[in-house]
């Protein structure tokens, strides 16, 4: 009776501990993505990263015939403008959350325009914007951040290889910011 | 003291069994929602908010970026067709055609998802770099020495894995059982 007490508590226990854990994990891994690209991608700021090579990768499991770069970005003190160039192959754009949790994707076709043109922000500051802005707004694609904090993935294909100087060039050509900065710039 | 004992044992297998659990599941796990087509696995719901813990713990640990669905779908194989662990030291071809997308791209990673060093400096394909039959089927031969044909060097490692990666697809949103599309074959021909 004492051994079952035992084996019982310790098996109930023991399934609590795992799934605390499993859902904790991923709020305190050090080195997930965003931890790695912190370092390297200032906010706000597209950031090219570095091919991945046998010896070096920012991080595990990129694709080694895609350009790559990245937008750190912090929608606190307002809303993001984001503008990507399309290349001759393919390119995407990818959106994830503080805690790298893919929430939305857009490629070349989808954007359908020579420019993936798009504004990120918080459903609150979605929901403050102007009515009559909105309107305006109807060819605008708003992408609305479940957090404040995240990271835009921005991936040009190079179908081969001596394409990849194209390819980098295209997201090299790619710009986040502030959506007011780039209003005030025009 | 027989308490003490007790709650000590109690607390002992807990942490076992809760650590073990975790540990198992986040390095070996396989997820919910998995699309198994032959040798090949691929997790769509993880490239969506709906990822499950598992996955996120698994690529928290990792430290990668999953591929967001809208973007791609990312199937893995760690086996040939008849389950035998890929190894670098054995020729592997990988032969068929692959499912509807507009790009795809093939690439080897040792089991840490890193890019395995090799005297090309070829990581992989992409859908538009291969040599093709006339009727579209292609064979790629992974094998630590030169190969006719689409050579994918393993580098010798001793395991290895592949990742097959579609590109603006319908796989993974419209198909959900998936049993329909077509995924190349892996097999084992020799090992040196």
């Amino acid at each position: 009776m004492r051994w079952l007490l035992i084996l019982l508590g310790g098996v109930m226990l023991g399934g609590i501990a795992h799934v605390t854990a499993i859902f904790v994990l991923p709020r305190t891994a050090t080195q997930d993505a965003y931890a790695r690209l912190a370092p390297i991608a200032p906010v706000n700021t597209v950031v090219a990263l570095p091919l991945p090579g046998p010896d070096k990768a920012v991080m595990p499991f990129m694709d080694p015939a895609f350009a790559t770069a990245v937008c750190r970005y912090d929608l606190s003190r307002g809303a993001l403008k984001l503008v990507v160039p399309v290349s001759q192959a393919y390119t995407s754009v990818s959106f994830y959350t503080r805690e790298d949790v893919a929430y939305y994707a857009i490629n070349d076709r989808a954007a359908g325009r020579r420019a993936i043109e798009l504004d990120l922000m918080t459903p609150a500051q979605h929901s403050e914007m102007p009515e009559d802005e909105n309107i305006t707004a109807a060819d605008r694609l708003i992408v609305e951040s479940p957090t404040t904090t995240g990271l835009i993935v921005i991936r040009a294909l190079a179908p081969t290889p001596a394409l990849m100087p194209a390819a980098q060039a295209t997201i090299g050509a790619a710009r986040c910011g502030r959506a007011e900065q780039a209003k005030a710039a025009d | 003291m027989r308490l003490l004992v007790g709650t000590l044992l109690t607390l002992a297998l807990a942490a076992v069994i809760g650590l073990g659990a975790t540990y198992v599941s986040v390095t070996h796990g396989q997820g919910f929602g998995a699309l198994t087509i032959g040798t090949w696995t691929a997790q769509p719901k993880s490239g969506t908010p709906e990822i499950d813990p598992y996955a996120k713990a698994a690529l928290a640990r990792l430290g990668r970026l999953p591929v967001a669905l809208g973007d791609g779908v990312e199937f893995i194989a760690r086996a040939d067709d008849e389950g035998r662990p890929l190894d670098g030291r054995c020729n592997v071809e990988l032969a068929g055609t692959t499912p509807a997308a507009r790009y795809w791209t093939l690439t080897l990673y040792g089991l840490n998802g890193e890019l395995v060093a090799n005297s090309i400096e070829r990581y992989g394909f992409t859908s538009q770099e291969i040599l093709r039959r006339a009727d579209g089927r292609f064979t790629i031969t992974i094998a630590p020495r030169v190969s006719p044909g689409n050579w994918l060097p393993t580098g010798g490692v001793e395991r290895y894995l592949l990742a097959l990666r579609l590109y603006d697809t319908p796989v993974g949103v419209a198909t959900k059982e998936g049993r329909e599309v077509p995924m190349p074959s892996v097999t084992t021909r020799s090992c040196s």
